[in-house]
């Protein structure tokens, strides 16, 4: 067994645990690199099949790309897509786009709270039609009590706390002073009622791993991570307005790779290029314990 | 060794990063609260020039400005939470490497409080750092520490005693405590791989040498780290592997039924026999199943497996697969176990809990306290209770069989964990089976029916002349109306010419779900065990038999299945809002039609 297998096969148990023990499941997915290697991983669980929705939290400031390679995907591998957007504050034009909010609070309208009300089922969830192609508004309102989460522990600081079952209390707050503890592959999956559990199969994984997954089980990602002849690639994928690329010549998943094995941008955060990590000393984390991903 | 590996060692980042480091290995770091992990983990980050560009300027600017004077530690906090309380209130993974390896140092609280942190942190882990303040000595959490290291099954240890600045670097303060520790260590068999004098203040033999310590030739901790063994995988020892869950996947045509589970031990190939614990089923593995991967024969320890049988057997998640020419794990009912316990109400007698073993879970409850014993100093006493932060010998009793093995043959699946209200709140592992051991369910029922001489005639034969399948309606759900409504239908059957016959049956569910009284969960199991029993002959009579049942839970279920195999068996909900985890074949509202509805069920059961 190689690292990648190590990291495949665990990543995979946690899915099997997830499944199992939680009936409500669903899975975040945003099109990014990190949660496409989790559908991928998905799969491999399953042995082909995703069996549990995928909810995606639709800003409608996603690069439009994005949005069509998560259709494209949703129709080539069967998948049960959702997506839930915070209507309201986009036609309030409450966003930072619009100048009338800051980015961590647009963070919070766009993001977190479209997130909680989706996973509640308080708020319309909508659902892909694969007869049509189109999405249209879902019956089932069921609130799901395990949500599966790409982050990993290598991302920024509150990430490296994280557990691999994470339970959030009936405000999706994150307790990170007071978490259960997880050993010999046993995990919280007993839960109070009211209360969800974040399921993290991707914690142990770094920036090169994920890529090196990629290209080794070729897996589609959004080609927004390549430059495009202008020197410029994404490292990390958000809204449009607040996403920036960073200078790279690599135009391949093997060109990523090896930039990564060079060390260039090993001193220069994976997120440096999200505005939403900058704008206050812990704005993030503080985004986190409220619900964000 | 000396300054010619430490300068071998000593590459910077960008170097190291060319290189392909394909080894990777997690550490634990731990020790008394205060004792310097943090300031070693600094020091060790800062001296091999693993931080990102301007960390080190930026925090000690940050101190500067809150007039605090800098220490290595707040390199390391990267929370809120953490500066303000200025302790390490939860496992943080720091990630790090050397020409060798790359490492994730998980850096675990040292205060008592967080024992349960320091637990998640250490089990990740394949080698630990326990520091030690040379000032101050070996404390309880050292102690407590190391029982525990021991314990989680954490075989290398680096002790690195630490300030060895505060006491002029003495070579006697450094004697005395690796003395002290060893003594405690030798009474559970622990022995750490080394003793380190090391200051993170000065960073003394963290990955330079000093001349304050020329008294000591042995390894720095940076050189240490490259020479922890990576654990081997129990390739060698009988397969198991808890079953996690049985996939049948109907879609797109998808017809393999496949069993799955992480392997914890072992290989198993493609042909073996495999026999499944408790329940002692088995069947020939047909196919290692994968997606987008070569199909492989053979699976060892580490893999998430996924395999067909030849022939279909009905097993569940709980079950422990082993093969039928290896040794058999235990299967018992009462244990022997060491455990350590972190919930904050203490472990009572008088209270039912959770078991969970792999990936079976079962209810438990304290049956005896052999000893307690302080971690920190391992006094023994005896009490009626098992506290927070306590070790302790019991006889635990569970209330259905578990499959197990003793720690000096599969270490992995001696090892299980304890839920207390929703929580984990402790760990411990088997040291023995004990007697008087409750048959299985399963034999039980089997044996008490196999002791009658059966009827020599076929059931095919009566099929036939009944123009019947024998099949159980069970008719579950809370409303009132469903046993006048298996009457009703008992009564229309029987007029259409069916042999039928009506059996009602109460289990207490809301007691079975809520009360902590073993009792009352015995009294529901005899209940279905009965049912189980009277069914099998009714059914192989011929008889269609309607029975009801409330709060049937899916282990009774189970329990049916097993004695009677599932296909004989047919879930009705009676009511609107279904309100079970059990998979239900039918259900009956009052909007229904109960002549469709019996029409519905003379189709199910006519033999044409």
């Amino acid at each position: 067994m190689d690292h990648l297998d190590k990291l495949e096969n665990r990543s995979i148990y946690i899915f099997r645990e997830a499944y199992s023990q939680f009936k409500d499941l669903c899975m975040l997915w945003s099109i990014g690199k990190d949660s496409t290697v989790l559908l991928w991983l998905a799969r491999k669980a399953f042995f082909g099949h995703v069996p549990f929705p995928l909810v995606h939290i639709d800003t409608h400031f996603k690069i439009p790309e994005m949005i069509q390679h998560r259709d494209k995907l949703a129709m080539e591998w069967d998948l049960d897509m959702i997506y839930g957007t915070n209507f309201q504050a986009l036609e309030e034009m409450q966003t930072f786009p619009d100048g009338n909010v800051s980015h961590l609070e647009c963070c919070r309208l766009l993001k977190t709270e479209p997130l909680k009300v989706t996973i509640m089922g308080t708020a319309p969830r909508y659902r892909l039609n694969h007869s049509t192609g189109t999405y249209e508004l879902d019956r089932n309102n069921v609130p799901f009590t395990g949500v599966i989460v790409g982050v990993r522990a290598d991302e920024e600081g509150s990430r490296s706390k994280e557990r691999y079952f994470s339970p959030r209390d009936t405000h999706n707050y994150w307790n990170i002073s007071d978490q259960p503890p997880e050993f010999w592959n046993q995990y919280k999956t007993d839960f109070a009622p009211g209360t969800h559990v974040r399921i993290h199969p991707l914690l142990d994984w770094t920036e090169l791993d994920v890529w090196e997954y990629i290209l080794r089980e070729k897996i589609p990602v959004v080609s927004l991570y390549f430059n495009h002849g202008d020197g410029k690639r994404y490292r990390s994928l958000g809204c449009g307005p607040c996403t920036f690329p960073v200078e790279s010549d690599a135009c391949t998943v093997e060109e990523i790779v090896e930039e990564l094995k060079t060390g260039k941008f090993s001193n220069i955060a994976e997120r440096s290029g999200r505005a939403q990590d900058k704008e206050d000393c812990g704005g993030l984390e503080e985004l986190r314990k409220d619900g964000y991903m | 060794m000396g300054a010619e590996s430490f300068d071998r060692e000593l590459i910077s980042n960008e170097e190291i990063a060319d290189l392909n480091i394909t080894e990777h290995m997690n550490i634990a770091i731990t020790g008394h609260v205060d004792h310097g992990k943090s300031t070693i983990l600094g020091r060790l980050l800062v001296d091999t020039d693993s931080l990102p560009i301007g960390k080190l300027e930026q925090v000690k600017e940050t101190c500067q400005r809150n007039s605090k004077p800098f220490e290595y530690a707040f390199l390391l906090d990267s929370l809120k939470d953490e500066q303000s309380q200025g302790i390490t209130i939860d496992s943080c993974r720091i990630f790090f490497k050397t020409a060798k390896r790359k490492y994730i140092i998980i850096d675990n609280p040292g205060h008592i409080e967080f024992l349960k942190n320091m637990v998640t942190g250490a089990s990740r882990a394949e080698a630990a750092l326990l520091v030690i303040d040379a000032a101050e000595g070996i404390k309880e959490n050292t102690k407590r520490h190391s029982y525990l290291l021991s314990m989680l099954g954490i075989k290398q240890m680096a002790v690195l005693i630490n300030k060895m600045d505060l006491v002029d670097y003495s070579q006697d303060v450094f004697n005395a405590i690796v003395q002290e520790l060893c003594e405690f260590l030798e009474q559970f068999e622990q022995r750490p791989t080394i003793f380190i004098p090391v200051s993170g203040l000065n960073g003394d033999n963290i990955v330079k040498r000093s001349p304050h310590l020329s008294w000591y030739k042995g390894k720095t901790v940076l050189e240490q780290l490259d020479d922890f063994v990576i654990d081997k995988p129990p390739e060698d020892k009988p397969f198991r592997m808890p079953v996690q869950d049985v996939y049948k996947f109907t879609k797109h045509g998808d017809n393999r039924r496949i069993i799955a589970g992480m392997v914890e031990s072992g290989t198993i190939t493609v042909g073996e026999r495999v026999v499944f614990y408790p329940s002692s089923k088995s069947s020939v593995v047909k196919s290692i199943e994968g997606f987008n991967a070569v199909p492989l024969t053979t699976v060892g320890p580490g893999w998430a497996l996924g395999f067909t049988t030849e022939e279909q057997i009905y097993v569940k998640r709980g079950e422990c697969a082993g093969l039928a020419n290896e040794q058999h794990p235990i299967v018992g009912t009462r244990i022997l176990a060491h455990i350590f316990w972190l919930g904050k109400a203490p472990l009572k007698k008088e209270k039912s809990y959770l078991l969970k073993i792999g990936t079976k879970k079962v209810k438990m409850s304290l049956a005896e306290i052999r000893f307690n014993m302080d971690a920190s100093n391992l006094d023994h006493n005896t009490k009626n209770q098992v506290d927070r932060n306590e070790v302790a010998e019991v006889v635990l009793e569970l209330d259905q069989p578990i499959a197990f093995d003793l720690p000096h043959e599969i270490t992995q699946t001696s090892r299980f964990v304890i839920v207390d209200d929703f929580e984990i709140t402790g760990g411990g592992i088997i040291v023995n089976a004990i007697a008087n051991q409750v048959p299985l369910i399963e034999d039980q029922i089997n044996r008490r029916i196999t002791q009658w001489e059966r009827s020599s005639i076929d059931i095919q034969q009566r099929f036939e002349k009944y123009g019947q399948k024998s099949v159980m309606l069970l008719m579950i759900g809370d409303d009132f109306s469903k046993k006048n409504i298996a009457k009703m239908v008992e009564r229309q059957l029987f007029a259409d010419g069916k042999f039928v016959y009506y059996l009602g049956i109460d289990t207490d569910g809301n007691k079975f779900e809520t009360d902590t009284n073993i009792s009352s969960i015995s009294n529901d199991e005899t209940r279905i065990q009965q049912l189980a029993e009277m069914a099998s002959f009714l059914l192989d009579a011929g008889l269609i038999l309607i029975a009801t049942a409330s709060g049937l839970t899916p282990e009774h279920l189970e329990i049916l299945k097993i004695a009677l195999s599932p296909e004989k068996i047919r879930t009705i909900w009676v009511g609107s809002e279904r309100d079970t985890d059990i998979d239900v074949d039918m259900q009956f509202t009052s909007n229904d039609d109960i002549d469709e509805f019996v029409h519905k069920i003379e189709q199910l059961v006519i033999t044409v």
